[in-house]
């Protein structure tokens, strides 16, 4: 039997027998955001299988996000399990297929991203998991014939100690799915929580330490074919004509063909497809990005910034404000492209059929894969069966589609199954970089060194244009303007424009998107103006946020533990930046040392993080980890340049990464919160950047306004 | 044919000798713990050992590896019983999971010469291998959980 009922507004639940013996339970999510609003086509109440109780008492989660190193494949069956009061160990975790019931309700869509997966899942999953938990409950009274609040429930089994009697959720499976799902849940006080708010280990863990984890390019499939694409290596360009000869030539290499993005040779394996591609002959029609360069666009953008931008927010008069002031401060920020760079190439596996096909992808966004091939094939997306495997970093670059849309072309074309393979140089060369931005800025202090104007003009590529286009509105792109136009500070006039200029390298989400950027080069023009009024760089942004307790909390606990004050070993320096994004709030202090050749090195750095309630601390502190190199990674080296309409760096011997030996000893504090829980997997990234540069300031009396931080501009 | 021990076995595989030895164990033994990252040897996922010294199998011919013998993820322990390995689950190291062969192949190559390595040891042998997930710091605070393990310290 089935039931469905309408928990409130916000979440269906439904309950089913499974298949071959057990309990099922789905629900159905309503688009909960701006965003969701503005993806979703009207979705048919459809809900789908989220849990699954064996009748061995297994209980497996339905996980419909993508583990990407994240902890989600960990995290998500934890809310279930602390609802369902089940034993860790019964728990087991399974990777959704695409449907439309698994859409996120934070995006619209069913994808990973915008560090959405806990803020979304928080109530629907502890809801199914407590009506799941109240029918076993029930099923169990019912079978005594004694009262459901007699019962109790632990460790995956329903007693009733009046009587003694025992029973595990496996034997009360058949039963429960025969009740009706309950009107009404009680989810958990969070101080009985058990599991949530423990560092519960990962599920995803054993697999990742023998080999046996199936990423994206681990895919065998029968039959199946290796492509490599050779594209043309300016933006735009296309293959004019290609003679496949000297490719066919190379042993192993079977089909050479073209397809949209360029020229595709197909072989037996990875190896005969790369050397098929070394020897391609193709003729290129560059397009008309022929002539783009680094040094041009940065003009462009400058130019741009003469003039008014389309105004993202504004409060005061900042221009008549700027005019009275005591003093007034001006600078020119800068930050390049950058590539993500996921350790795991992009790549895909497609076999299109006569009435269906079959993908298997580490994809961060599952229901546009249905699309993608839909489109590409005119099959119907309901007839794309979506494989999410491991993704081997994700970082927003696995949002895109391009990598799925080669696939399925080539299997199309073929009739057999293909997997298409990046190679580290594709990967770099034809990325959806992160914006590179030009910001000109200017702040006015009064007489007590106090800010009393702040104003903001940012030029840059628009993500949202492309991607989501009706989410730009009135000329502003809201990933452009995020964490730029909700400074938190207590300045009271304000301006912050946006103007808006493609010129034509493609962009897209990157790790903490906007954010990444836009603390960088606010964080740094405040420190500017602590410095210029004399003040002390945490005592002044202590002060201007009064109004903003949240992100106040965190700077004071990463000052207290960074001993911010207190005097460093000789040679060392501390730079202070705290920053929210995707409803996380983070402080970071830095420990910095410069050389007389001005080469940084990072020493130590603390950082306090309040994401409200916290489901894992050890994923919550390893997030803090990585997000910390990432962003390191992109302040010390990161820069993606263009000559001639194409990308400079090709490989990691010139586009570098941290290493060991400079990884910094990183420390996370977590601030304990009731909220709601934020995002964890980018908010850490935005404040290293401007925590390093104010510690270089501080040891160096230099300003670091443009990115990456360069050590020629340091030299003693 | 060119005939190799792989992970103990006997294999004998109809290969162009100067294919990367990557290339052979993913795509013709089907060994696909060890991680294509660069191709250039610059990221270290596709750390092996060959006769016990860890090397970069993207830049390895396979005919250099002709009669000798290779030790892959699959093959450091039959049960994940390295004390490496447990090391590594004890720390939850692994984020994306995309690296984590080569680092560990790398951290065993290093355990193997020098059973107590300092923190510049770990460096000089570690820093060949990228983590773009960042987990550097737990790959370092596993390998020193390792050895304290085969002291018998944890
Ligand atoms: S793949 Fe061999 S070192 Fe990167
Ligand atoms: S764990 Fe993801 S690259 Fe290392």
């Amino acid at each position: 039997m089935t039931q469905t009922i309408d928990q409130g507004r916000r979440t269906f639940i439904k309950a089913s027998a499974a298949v071959g013996g057990g309990l099922l339970i789905g629900f159905y999510l309503p688009a909960a955001s701006r965003l969701a609003e503005a993806a979703e086509s009207p979705a048919p109440l459809r809900p789908n299988a989220w849990i699954r109780v064996g009748e061995d008492g297994k209980i497996t989660v339905i996980v419909d996000k993508s583990e990407m190193g994240q902890g989600v494949m960990t995290a998500l069956p934890m809310l279930v399990a602390e609802e369902m009061d089940a034993a860790w160990n019964q728990v087991r975790v399974e990777t959704a297929p695409a449907a439309k019931a698994y859409i996120n309700p934070l995006l619209g869509m069913q994808a990973t991203g915008g560090s959405s997966s806990v803020r979304g899942s928080w109530e629907p999953l502890r809801k199914a998991g407590a009506a799941a938990r109240e029918m076993l409950v029930a099923a169990a009274a019912q079978t005594w014939g004694v009262k459901a609040d007699a019962c109790r429930v632990a460790n995956g089994e329903v007693s009733h100690p009046a009587s003694g009697r025992r029973l595990g959720y496996g034997e009360l499976t058949a039963r429960a799915a025969t009740l009706p799902v309950p009107n009404e849940v009680f989810l958990k006080d969070p101080q009985e929580f058990k599991l949530i708010g423990k560092p519960v280990p990962r599920l995803d863990t054993p697999q990742k330490v023998n080999g046996s984890a199936v990423f994206g390019l681990d895919v065998k499939v029968p039959g199946m074919l290796t492509a490599t694409v050779v594209r043309c290596p300016v933006f735009g360009g296309k293959a004019a004509s290609f003679d496949p000869k000297q490719a066919k030539r190379i042993r192993g290499v079977r089909h050479v063909l073209q397809i949209a993005s360029g020229v595709a040779v197909v072989a037996d394996g990875f190896w005969a497809a790369q050397q098929g591609a070394k020897a391609l002959q193709v003729r290129w029609d560059e397009g008309a990005h022929a002539g783009l360069s680094s040094a041009g666009i940065r003009d462009k953008f400058a130019t741009l910034a003469q003039r008014p931008g389309a105004v993202a927010r504004s409060a005061g008069d900042a221009a008549r404000a700027l005019q009275g002031a005591a003093r007034k401060i001006e600078a020119v920020y800068e930050v390049p492209y950058l590539a993500h760079a996921t350790m795991e190439p992009m790549n895909c596996t497609a076999h299109v059929r006569k009435n269906g096909c079959e993908v298997w992808v580490p994809t961060q966004a599952q229901g546009r894969v249905q699309q993608t091939v839909a489109q590409v094939t005119g099959l119907p997306a309901e007839s794309v069966t979506v494989h999410t495997t491991f993704l081997g970093g994700g970082f927003g670059r696995r949002f895109e589609q391009d990598f799925v849309a080669e696939a399925a072309q080539i299997s199309k074309a073929l009739g057999v199954p293909v997997k298409a393979v990046w190679t580290r140089e594709d990967d770099m060369q034809h990325d959806f970089y992160r914006p590179a931005t030009y910001n000109a800025l200017s702040a006015g202090l009064d007489e007590k060194g106090l800010p009393v104007a702040w104003s903001h003009r940012i030029v840059g590529p628009s993500i949202m244009s492309r991607v989501f286009p009706n989410m730009v509105k009135n000329g502003i792109d809201p990933t452009s303007v995020e964490g730029a136009a909700n400074l938190p500070y207590a300045i009271p006039n304000l301006q912050v424009e946006y103007t808006m200029h493609d010129p034509g390298v493609p962009v897209g989400f990157w790790r903490s998107v906007g954010s990444s950027q836009n603390a960088f080069i606010t964080e740094c023009f405040l420190d500017e103006l602590a410095a210029a009024g004399g003040k002390d760089p945490f005592h002044l942004r202590r002060e201007l946020l009064h109004a903003a307790p949240r992100h106040k909390a965190v700077l004071e606990l990463a000052a207290a533990k960074a001993g911010w004050g207190k005097p460093l070993p000789k040679g060392l320096y501390r730079g202070i930046a705290v920053h929210e994004s995707f409803t996380s709030f983070v402080a970071q202090v830095a420990e910095v040392s410069v050389s007389g050749e001005g080469e940084v090195k990072v020493h130590r750095v603390v950082c306090a993080v309040d994401c409200g309630m916290v489901v894992n601390p050890d994923t919550v502190r390893a997030q803090m980890e990585s997000a910390i190199v990432y962003g390191l990674t992109a302040a010390l080296k990161g820069e993606i340049t263009v000559m001639g309409g194409r990308v400079q760096q090709s490989n990691f011997n010139d586009y570098p990464m941290l290493r060991m030996d400079e990884m910094p000893r990183v420390e996370v504090y977590i601030r304990p919160g009731a909220d709601t829980p934020g995002g964890v997997g980018e908010p850490g990234t935005p404040p290293i950047a401007p925590a390093v540069a104010n510690a270089i300031f501080a040891a160096t009396g230099k300003r670091i306004r443009r990115l990456p931080i360069r050590a020629e501009d340091l030299k003693a | 044919m060119i005939s190799l021990t792989v992970n103990g076995k006997q294999e004998q595989v109809a290969a162009s000798p100067d294919t990367p030895l990557l290339w052979v164990l993913r795509d013709i033994l089907g060994l696909t713990g060890t991680k294509f990252g660069c191709g250039i040897a610059a990221c270290g996922a596709c750390t092996v050992h060959l006769d016990g010294e860890p090397i970069r199998s993207c830049v390895t011919p396979v005919s250099a590896a002709a009669g000798r013998s290779v030790t892959t993820i699959e093959g450091l322990s039959g049960d994940s019983g390295h004390p490496l390995q447990q090391a590594w689950i004890a720390e939850q190291v692994p984020q994306c999971g995309y690296c984590q062969s080569g680092q560990i192949m790398a951290a065993a190559g290093l355990l193997a010469k020098n059973p107590a390595p300092s923190d510049a040891d770990i460096d000089a042998a570690m820093s060949g291998i990228i983590c773009r997930c960042g987990t550097y710091q737990r790959v370092r605070d596993a390998i020193h959980r390792a050895v304290k393990a085969k002291r018998g310290e944890v």
